[in-house]
């Protein structure tokens, strides 16, 4: 057999009926994902149908996007941003209830956002295909899953039949070569890799991301990664399973156990890119030359160093971007001024997002001008930071911590930016408006949010810590 | 769905580039639970000024813009969420096409489910294009083309089942439940799906 890519092996694995030049593969979906925001009307098509859910054993729910992060009030009610979003939520817990699905809700121990708590509870695999209506399902592309999002129309072929109907896309390595240098994380990489191929780089393409800088990422980073791939315009990430795969998902309660895990591992452990397959495009990134980026426009692919020159806008919409975001051509955008600082989101939210923005706040304040929300990705993530104290360093530098929830990243449940307002957010998209209308997005990883937040300026986390310590 | 075979309007032109699906309809207001009625909030905080008021900024406010149902848009369209909240706005507001050079995936799947022609024309046809808003153009989805009124021609490539869905208004839905069996066969004799 040729070499194949470890998105060939997934795909091949998942061909219910191959593709035609007429018509497109019936692709199989091991695992659908589903949350409250673009599920209704998909269930709604199959009630009016007279259809069931074919798999409700394949198919998890959770809470997330309109749901709020402050706990209920004295009343008990649950403080939401309005009747509709929490009829909306009242509506998904009914459709589970309906349709036999497991719904991780209010009383769920485990509830979050739906792409911390699916590898959480080791649903997430190497090997599957897993899709959710969300474009950000790619951060399960980390596990080696080929992992995507789809349209509610489709939610609703998945709920059906468990199958879509899928063009086979192209592929796109991206080779990273070298190591990160110290004080530069996954975001910073991430950010950079989609300054360089841009906004649309991706687009018709499965991205895999390969070479020792990569493999070096621990699996709360390889997230972030895969994450981050859908603002390239990429269906899909992917990150060959390794042995940090393994030995983050053993044990966890979904996984296969005893025999069954090591039979397991073993098929994991062939799904990596054979040597000698062949992508339809390929890139190299020097991981060496990363330094903590940013973004400084209205979408990700316009993203810097935090200490390099604002482009000088080559076009009218470039010149509209910087005029929104009051950025200056010629001038870093270290030191722009801040008004909210957001860690959170599925892009880092996990545990080890909440203890690198704590290592910059410990013993520090975030600045008077400053309103700071942490919000943790799941209720085992808040379990977890608050066992170590995180949630008392949060406390103590005068941040908020929330429960967990999609929150800022797309501010429909409430929490949000006032316009003009600067926000330096560890979310993925900078979008005009996307935290609030006229709000102005800052994409960056938790440390440089954090050090943002102690500055009250977009600031580089390797100088707030060398600052004290001086 | 309706079939489509064929669409004639007058253009309108959005020539920004990457315009997203949270310009196209704010996350905000994505908590309904239908895909009814959303128009009105189609472009919302680029089609008002904070009063409410129409921003006569937003092209499409504009008197010669009223009533165009393609939409010829600055390249990468749609990028962004999955959200199909998008195309049902963009459909209530009066759209049934959009041609640009490049279009977001997931954005353009949706749309074509929905009959939404999101068409993709070459970098020139579409330059032109944007540079001569309100022309009119008639889209031949048999065909592939779109006719300029000189009845040049530019010429489009939908994926043949996409096709073949809008010009008989076929089911996907029910194409995909008309493959059980192979899908039952599938489960059975992959027991990692079973």
């Amino acid at each position: 057999m040729n070499p194949r890519t470890l998105f060939d092996k997934l795909w091949d694995a998942h061909v219910v009926v191959p593709e035609t030049p007429d018509t497109p593969a019936v692709l199989y979906v091991d695992l659908h994902l589903v949350h409250e925001v673009t599920s209704p009307q998909a269930f709604d098509e199959l009630r009016g149908r007279g259809l069931a859910v074919r798999r409700p054993d394949r198919t998890l729910a959770t809470l997330d996007h309109s749901t709020p992060t402050l706990p209920p009030g004295p009343d008990g009610q649950r403080p939401y941003a309005s009747a509709e979003a929490r009829a909306q939520v009242a509506q998904l817990e009914a459709n589970c209830r309906a349709f036999d699905i497991e719904l991780h809700g209010w009383d769920s121990a485990e509830r979050g956002i739906v792409h911390v708590i699916g590898p959480e509870l080791g649903a997430t695999q190497p090997g599957m295909t897993i899709v959710c209506g969300d474009s950000h399902t790619s951060t399960h592309g980390a596990f080696g899953a080929l992992a995507f999002g789809i349209g509610t129309t489709e939610v609703g072929h998945v709920l059906a039949t468990q199958c879509l109907l899928q063009r086979k896309p192209k592929t796109l390595a991206i080779h990273v070569d070298g190591a990160l240098p110290p004080g530069v994380g996954a975001k910073d990489l991430v950010l950079h890799v989609i300054g360089r191929i841009g906004v649309d780089g991706g687009t018709g393409h499965v991205i895999e991301y390969r070479g020792a800088a990569i493999e070096a990422l621990s699996m709360e980073e390889r997230m972030t990664v895969c994450n981050m791939s859908i603002e390239a315009g990429a269906r899909a990430g992917l990150i060959a399973p390794d042995e940090i795969t393994f030995t983050w998902l053993k044990g966890r309660p979904r996984v296969p156990q005893g025999e069954a895990w090591e039979c397991a591992v073993a098929c994991w452990r062939a799904l990596a890119s054979d040597a000698g397959a062949t992508y339809d495009r390929e890139i190299r990134i020097d991981a060496r030359e990363v330094r903590p980026t940013v973004t400084y426009g209205t979408h990700p692919g316009m993203a810097i160093a935090l200490d390099a020159p604002v482009p000088a806008p080559r076009n009218a919409p470039e010149a509209r971007a910087l005029a929104y975001m009051r950025a200056e051509a010629g001038r870093p955008m270290r030191g722009m001024p801040v008004d909210v600082v957001f860690v959170g989101s599925c892009t880092n939210s996990r545990l080890p997002d909440l203890r690198e923005a704590a290592a910059v706040l410990r013993g520090r304040r975030v600045a008077s001008s400053v309103r700071m929300l942490v919000v943790p990705g799941s209720e085992a993530v808040r379990r977890a930071a608050e066992a170590e104290g995180l949630h008392d360093v949060f406390h103590a530098a005068g941040a908020e911590w929330r429960v967990p929830g999609c929150s800022m990243c797309i501010a429909m449940n409430g929490d949000l930016a006032q316009p003009g307002q600067l926000v330096v957010s560890t979310s993925n998209r900078n979008f005009e408006g996307r935290q609030g209308k006229g709000a102005r997005t800052v994409l960056a990883s938790p440390a440089t949010a954090a050090a943002s937040a102690v500055a009250g300026f977009v600031a580089d986390a390797r100088e707030v810590l060398a600052e004290v310590a001086a | 769905m309706k079939p489509i075979t064929r669409l004639h309007s007058r253009t309108a032109v959005l020539p920004d580039e990457n315009i997203d699906t949270d310009r196209i309809i704010p996350a905000r207001f994505l908590t309904t639970t239908t895909r009814n009625g959303l128009g009105k909030l189609c472009f919302h905080d680029w089609r008002y000024l904070p009063d409410g008021a129409d921003n006569p900024a937003f092209p499409l406010n504009r008197t010669e813009a009223h009533g165009c149902s393609i939409l010829v848009a600055g390249r990468n369209f749609g990028c962004g969420s999955s959200r199909e909240h998008a195309p049902w706005a963009l459909l209530d507001f009066g759209l049934r096409a959009v041609l640009c050079s490049e279009i977001a995936d997931i954005f353009r799947s949706n749309a074509l489910k929905n009959g939404l022609l999101a068409l993709v024309i070459d970098a020139p046809a579409h330059r032109w294009l944007l540079d001569h808003p309100g022309i009119e153009l008639a889209i031949d989805v048999a065909g592939e083309f779109v006719e300029l009124p000189d009845g040049g021609r530019i010429g489009f490539a939908l994926e043949p089942f996409a096709r073949h869905c809008l010009l008989h208004g076929v089911d996907q839905l029910g194409f995909l439940l008309g493959q059980s069996q192979a899908i039952a066969h599938y489960e059975q004799t992959h027991p990692e799906a079973a």
